[in-house]
């Protein structure tokens, strides 16, 4: 394929969008967009959610929902793909455009074995007979990186990692060597070491394969690491691009700037932790019964918790860091008294923590999740959501005021509470399940990835209120977290968990800087961090 | 295999239970089934008589024993109506409701599978909404009703189809199937009615799912998608549906069997019941209960074929 480090002659090669607009149901989405990537080039598309990105690319694709209207040109080496047929365009994704999805867990289908279903690109575009396809197959999945003697192509979605399925769908979606492979925040449900991989290998196949990449992410750090050129996005216009190197240092575009200055942003704290310990967790064991192998076997068992200690202290943050599967939801989950433990205790200031324990205690902790839509019931307003917890503590007789002030603690208005919750951004339903979290008055909030899915822009704004309520109440915080941008900027200290141990601990600013573990050296080097000057 | 095994342990658990209850309900609950059985103006000698031949003097344990017993050798007890074993009256009505169930199901699912894949693929326009208005009508319109306009179009104008009766497996397995034809597409059509509804919301359910867009980044056509991928996902409640269905056809076509005037097992059971006849109704009962149990069972085996996810159960 041909290397196009120069400037192109031939400039019909790759993608080219030629002021893209696109109207939803009347309602404009996408305004003149103009994009250009080159073979073997990756173009990162950074924005913020609502922003357009996801629809650009489904654009492309010619994907999109019912009552889209779209102008503009869409050229793939040479071919007018808004010209095309739907049956034309069909013939055309999968052979020369491929997609690789953000949920890596629902975007296989469940009841195909994986082999057959990479085996269905090569079936659908003729490529190969269905034997050849099937070995064809095996060795695009070995060519991802999956060990065929540990993931033969005969085993099925849900016995495969998130990141093996997305090694999954990229051999799905380079099986045909396509012209253009389009990633959509192919790495954002990912842990930090698996999304390294990913990117790794995503980058060596764009430029084995000479593909043009367009690679659509939030995340700043990860574009900074992987693209060539960069595009910034905002209200389905593109407001800067330009080669990576150059857009991150001048960052010309105000929106540019806002969105580097909110993912390195660290919220100003100043509330200072005292010596008293508020949560004390001693030994802490919590085992699983496994699933019988066969019916006479004694069921196994999986140590998720193995002996865990820590404290917590009144009035401090602590950061509890770890990849999926380490343990760490576990954890919460015993500490929040919702599972017993099979070993060791729990206590908060003196007093047992276990499932069977007081709605007084209980109400003394509180818990934010990282998707406070799916905690809150749909048909409910949000001051019925917001008086759940008391039926803890009984409902006080100033039940409307103290709903009122915790709405306004968190920055909202008192008449936000005759609202449903699919009026609100996911900003702020975060701020609402905040808000439902201080209405006991707590000692103690877990917040189990509450940031995670939310912008940075937003992301930044919740840290600060987060900051400014800890500083009011003088809250205590158990911070657990994949991203280790948010747990520095938040915590006081820090506990990296590993297969249900805590393999290092201290505060945040030593373990960041001089981590002592060799998981944690391996989790901080994984972490994308924005290249600065490249 | 840890599954199909789990799964025989529920079946054998059900089957116990089951009779139990039945042989309660009829036998051991308070009244003498003999004195039910004969009437009124009964004399004490003729129920004694019939006491000591149904075996009612002994205790409950026994009784139950031999009863169970019984059925497991294929013994099911002598009608006292008919005064001939109730195994042989069962066995000349299940070669009817077996194979007529079998044979509405199978219309029904070649009707109702199409139906349902039309209409997902064209969600909100004409072909979706003929399809769901015909099944609508299909759920209102009572099915003996249907039998009726079928006997009278199929029968009686073109003479195509029979109007009733069975002229027995001897007379030939086309004679035999041209029989049930006309009863078994007035069962189907209320089925095939429910059953297109339930795929096609099972169908729109996964419409939305990630992988099918994935089927569609891959190249496949939309409806190609919901084909390929769709129906298999949602296969899990229209099985249950099925199972269901089958169930109901075995016994529950008691009408249809009186409109076409079949020998079928629910007319079995209500003359049965009409006549008092306990012995009849207990084993009848039985063995409904016992195909309820074993069309559940293989149900479950479904599920596990369907979706592997269920396999290691």
């Amino acid at each position: 394929m041909a290397m196009a480090d120069t400037a192109s002659p031939q400039a019909e090669q790759g993608l080219q969008l030629d002021k893209l607009s696109l109207a939803i149901h009347g309602t404009q989405i996408l305004q003149d967009v103009s994009l250009t990537i080159a073979p073997g080039q990756i173009l990162g598309l950074v924005g913020e959610s609502g922003s357009g990105k996801s629809l650009t690319a489904f654009s492309v694709a010619r994907l999109l929902p019912e009552g889209s209207v779209t102008s503009g040109q869409v050229t793939l080496d040479g071919t007018d793909l808004t010209a095309l047929s739907e049956a034309d365009m069909c013939a055309l994704r999968g052979l020369r455009l491929s997609m690789i999805f953000q949920e890596p867990m629902t975007a296989l289908n469940p009841v195909k074995t994986i082999g057959d279903q990479v085996a269905e690109t090569l079936l659908i575009h003729r490529a190969a007979n269905r034997r050849q396809a099937y070995a064809r197959a095996a060795d695009l999945l070995a060519r991802v990186g999956l060990d065929p003697e540990r993931i033969p192509p005969g085993r099925y979605p849900h016995e495969l990692s998130g990141g093996q399925r997305q090694r999954v769908c990229i051999a799905m979606a380079i099986a045909l060597q396509p012209q253009l492979l389009i990633a959509d925040e192919p790495t954002t449900a990912l842990d930090v070491t698996t999304q390294a991989r990913i990117l790794a290998l995503l980058r060596d196949l764009v430029r084995e394969e000479g593909m043009a990449c367009l690679l659509i992410t939030h995340d700043l750090a990860v574009v900074s690491q992987l693209a060539d050129r960069i595009a910034v996005m905002q209200k389905g216009q593109i407001v800067e691009a330009g080669p990576t190197g150059q857009v991150i240092s001048k960052r010309e575009h105000p929106y540019t700037r806002a969105l580097f200055a909110a993912s390195a942003h660290q919220p100003r704290r100043a509330a200072a932790a005292t010596q008293a310990p508020l949560l004390e967790v001693r030994e802490a064991r919590r085992d699983y019964r496994l699933p019988r192998a066969s019916l006479w076997q004694a069921p196994g068992h999986l140590r998720a918790v193995d002996g865990v200690s820590f404290t917590l202290r009144k009035g401090e943050s602590l950061g509890l860091v770890g990849e999926s599967g380490c343990g760490k939801s576990t954890l919460s989950r015993a500490i929040l008294g919702l599972e017993p433990l099979q070993a060791g205790t729990i206590a908060l200031e003196g007093a047992p923590v276990a499932p069977e324990m007081g709605a007084d205690l209980r109400g003394r902790m509180q818990v934010v999740f990282q998707d406070p839509y799916a905690s809150f019931n749909p048909r409910h307003r949000v001051a019925r959501i917001l008086s759940e917890p008391f039926y803890l503590t009984g409902r006080p007789p100033d039940a409307e005021q103290r709903i009122a002030a915790a709405l306004e603690a968190v920055e909202m208005s008192a008449s936000d509470g005759l609202k449903y919750p699919h009026e609100f951004s996911g900003g702020q339903r975060q701020r609402i399940a905040i808000a439902r979290a201080l209405i006991t008055r707590p000692d103690l909030i877990v917040l189990d990835e509450a940031v995670s899915a939310l912008d940075v822009s937003v992301r930044a704004t919740v840290l600060d209120l987060l900051a400014g309520l800890q500083e009011r109440f003088g809250l205590s915080y158990l911070f657990i977290s994949h991203d280790l941008t948010v747990v520095q900027a938040i915590t006081d200290r820090v506990l990296v968990m590993q297969k249900g141990r805590i393999v290092e601990e201290g505060p945040t600013r030593a373990v960041f800087e001089a981590p002592r573990h060799a998981y944690t050296q391996a989790l901080l080097a994984a972490a994308p961090r924005l290249v600065e000057d490249a | 295999m840890g599954y199909i095994l789990s799964r025989l342990i529920s079946l054998v658990v059900s089957l116990a239970a089951a009779s139990v209850v039945i042989f309660a309900a009829v036998e051991v609950v308070p009244g003498d089934p003999a004195a039910f059985m004969l009437g009124l103006n009964a004399s004490e000698d003729t129920i004694a008589a019939l006491r000591a031949e149904l075996g009612l003097d002994g205790s409950v344990l026994e009784r139950y024993v031999g009863w169970v017993g019984g059925m497991l050798t294929g013994d099911f007890g002598t009608s006292y109506t008919y005064r001939v074993p109730v195994a042989d009256l069962v066995s000349q009505r299940i070669v009817v409701s077996l194979p007529l169930a079998g044979y509405a199901l199978l219309l029904s699912t070649l009707l109702a599978v199409p139906a349902g894949l039309v209409a997902a693929a064209w969600r909100g326009r004409a072909p979706d909404y003929g399809i769901m208005a015909a099944s609508q009508l299909g759920i209102a319109v009572p099915n003996f009703w249907f039998a009726m306009l079928l006997v009278l179009a199929f029968a009686i104008t073109w003479k195509i189809f029979p109007a009733g009766g069975f002229p027995g497996w001897e007379a030939g397995f086309w004679a035999g199937m041209r029989a049930l034809t006309l009863p078994a597409i007035a069962l189907a059509l209320p089925q095939a009615a429910i059953l297109a509804r339930v795929l096609r919301s099972a169908l729109i359910e996964q419409t939305g799912q990630d992988y099918i867009r994935t089927a569609r980044a891959k190249g496949l056509s939309s409806g190609a998608a919901l084909r390929r991928h769709g129906l298999r996902n949602a296969m899990i409640p229209v099985l249950t549906i099925l199972g269901l269905q089958f169930s109901f056809l075995l016994a529950g076509a008691i009408i249809i069997e009186n409109v076409f005037f079949l020998p079928g097992l629910g007319r079995l059971i209500f003359q049965g019941i009409t006549q008092r006849d306990l012995v009849v109704v207990e084993s009848v009962t039985m063995l409904l209960v016992c195909a309820v149990i074993v069309v559940t069972f293989l149900v479950d085996i479904a599920y596990a074929l369907v979706d592997p996810r269920l396999r290691r159960r």
